[in-house]
């Protein structure tokens, strides 16, 4: 099967004065048709920049994004346009990304409008079964969504994500902002979705479970690069990376009969700047085990063993 | 164990517009010396509302309607502001979730975790300066003597959460309350003040009280567990009991929505709904409208905290003899 996104050698950078923030730097992936990639990593590892800039909602400043055997780099006005029904997000701050004047109804015909979809009565029939799909009750479709709970906020968001039939979808940590049950209502919904309409996601997320729950397969991100790529029972079960190995690690897990655990591995130091960035490797200075090649040579990001890569001169 | 505090049928309601929120409506529990207590709920369950409440710091359209909070012998619910203050930060210290905003922006750090030494006049400026620095060793922030004259702004997160809790530790407390203390942090750095929090308690036997969303955090954390649930706690347990056999529908509920990173597949069964709005609460069992276990009784008759064994009560008419019959 060709894949439905591939990603080679992606970067964006944002000028920081004379220097620069390498806030994506040489990133290659790609995702089929109806697959889920996770997308893990602390703040300010570069996943928000990296999903946002393979819909060009920011310009790169190098690589490909072939979508669906097409380089979206080449194309404009029209023609981005046209692609970017194919392509959707959903935000973490589901107030935040929805117009506060517009009802839940004009929010989600808005990508229909613009796309020239249908006459008044067919877009409102839509949007009456995107509403029964989300699970908002289609009398609310005139409400606003300052009246809404953010859970609800974020199922209109979904809806509106959904309007154009996409292929391909990237979710920018769109529970973090919620409530333990809603949080799990939405991942839930998401994961119905995806099977309903063979559903792509990049889906980004500082939650390991939630990653692990949705995703077929998981990069971890590190200053700009990927450290570890692996399906998801390898990445979970095997991660070689010292980076993953430590992120597993310090994740609480479900005290099983008396099996508390009051410390937790814990890695040392903080995420450096991506505009002063280590030598060598870019993790050699939280790493434990690191040794004087991590410090001179960068990693090769390379497979070990079928669809497994990983950065490390220790691996 | 000795009781450090006690707290007998707290409750806070705020006056709207709207009409009166009963954001705590009639909560008791204990912590003895040296406990770690957890409270956990959602949103709006009312678990920060029912700590400020002991402190004096409910905002102006709320009050504290009734109740008791003895504190090493004392009424905190009764205590003028004057003599509030002299607890607070003291005996009893907070941390918040948000650092940057409960920290003095213009304020040198060192200056800020001298204040709480110098207003409660344990120590001369001098030696509450030689403290400062060496909670700021204690607590790990790397070249502590010259970061005491920097600003908040010039600490990342995790460090301004460390500085907190230098500022709390700072007169030996005897009860620290860490409001959601990790929540904005990412997860190594998570790590990393879990850690620290849990090295200073067992070197200053001081007591925990630990509110969170994060139940699987609070089950690895802390010694005894309050579940809450619109304003009422739901479930009160030690851990131990808590992990083997928890028995209120919404507890369950939320460990159903709990994802687990070492769980094969993922079992996810989302509670139904949205908590409810505390102005109408439910009738009944405030739980009801999305307990799927709900039978007539529950809709009609408000459930008692009642003790199912040792050291574990629950709030559920279903719950009897130790189980969940439904």
């Amino acid at each position: 099967m060709p894949e439905l996104l591939l990603v080679k050698n992606l970067r964006k950078y944002f000028p920081r004065g004379r220097k620069l923030l390498r806030a994506v730097d040489n990133v290659s992936f790609s995702i089929d048709p109806g697959e889920t990639l996770g997308l893990v990593g602390e703040s300010g590892s570069g996943k928000s920049t990296l999903g946002r800039t393979v819909l060009r909602l920011l310009e790169p400043n190098d690589g490909e994004i072939i979508f669906d055997g097409i380089d979206i780099r080449r194309l404009k006005g029209d023609d981005l346009r046209q692609i970017r029904m194919f392509m959707q997000i959903i935000f973490q701050d589901p107030l935040a990304s929805l117009n506060p004047h517009m009802t839940i109804g004009q929010a989600i015909e808005d990508p229909l409008i613009i796309h020239n979809i249908g006459t008044k009565e067919q877009r409102r029939r839509a949007v009456m079964e995107l509403l029964d799909i989300v699970g908002i009750g289609r009398e609310f479709i005139d409400s606003f969504p300052h009246e809404f709970s953010g859970g609800q906020q974020q199922r209109v968001g979904i809806a509106r994500a959904l309007a154009l039939n996409p292929k391909f979808i990237v979710c920018d940590e769109p529970v973090s902002s919620l409530d333990v049950s809603i949080g799990a209502q939405i991942v839930s919904l998401l994961y119905e979705l995806k099977r309903q309409f063979k559903l792509s996601y990049l889906f980004i997320s500082h939650d390991l479970a939630v990653v692990k729950y949705l995703s077929d397969k998981v990069a971890v991100m590190y200053l700009g690069t990927f450290v570890e790529l692996a399906p998801k029972e390898e990445l979970y079960g095997n991660p070689l990376h010292p980076y993953t190995r430590a992120l597993l690690a310090s994740v609480p897990k479900m005290p099983k009969n008396g099996g508390r655990q009051r410390k937790f591995p814990a890695l040392k130091g903080e995420i450096p700047s991506s505009v002063d960035l280590p030598s060598g490797c870019r993790f050699q200075s939280r790493c434990e085990y690191v040794m004087d090649i991590c410090r001179r040579e960068e990693p090769i990001f390379r497979e070990v063993s079928p669809g497994h890569f990983v950065s490390c001169h220790l691996v | 164990m000795a009781e450090l505090l006690k707290v007998n049928n707290l409750r806070t309601y705020f006056y709207r517009n709207e009409g009166v929120v009963k954001a705590v409506d009639g909560i008791s529990y204990k912590l003895d010396y040296g406990e770690t207590l957890g409270i956990v709920g959602e949103s709006g369950s009312g678990k920060t509302v029912s700590v400020l409440s002991l402190l004096g710091l409910i905002r102006r359209n709320g009050r504290v309607e009734g109740g008791e909070a003895i504190f090493d012998g004392k009424d905190l619910l009764k205590l003028s502001k004057e003599e509030l203050r002299e607890i607070r930060g003291k005996d009893i210290s907070i941390i918040f979730q948000d650092p940057m905003t409960s920290l003095n922006p213009i304020m040198r750090i060192g200056i800020q975790i001298m204040e709480p030494l110098i207003w409660h006049r344990l120590l001369s400026d001098k030696d509450a300066r030689d403290r400062a620095i060496e909670l700021l060793r204690v607590v790990g922030i790397p070249e502590y003597k010259t970061r005491f004259l920097d600003y908040p702004f010039q600490f990342s997160g995790g460090m301004r959460q460390r500085v907190m809790i230098a500022m709390a530790l700072a007169c030996n407390p005897k009860l620290v309350i860490a409001d959601e203390p990790t929540t904005a942090l990412d997860v190594t750095i998570r790590a990393q003040i879990l850690n620290l929090m849990h090295e200073m308690k067992e070197k200053l036997n001081m007591s925990i009280i630990f509110i969170t969303h994060d139940i699987t955090l609070a089950m690895n954390f802390c010694d005894t567990i309050i579940v809450m649930y619109a304003g009422k706690i739901v479930e009160y347990s030690s851990i131990e009991k808590f992990i083997k056999n928890p028995l209120h529908p919404y507890s369950q509920g939320l460990l159903n929505s709990t994802l687990d990173i070492e769980k094969k597949e993922g079992s996810l069964r989302p509670i139904p709904g949205n908590p409810p709005n505390l102005i109408n609460p439910p009738e009944g069992c405030r739980f009801h409208p999305r307990c799927s276990y709900v039978q007539e009784i529950c809709k009609e008759k408000e459930p008692e905290l009642r003790e199912i064994e040792e050291k574990h009560k629950v709030a559920c008419h279903l719950v009897k003899g130790g189980n969940l019959n439904a």
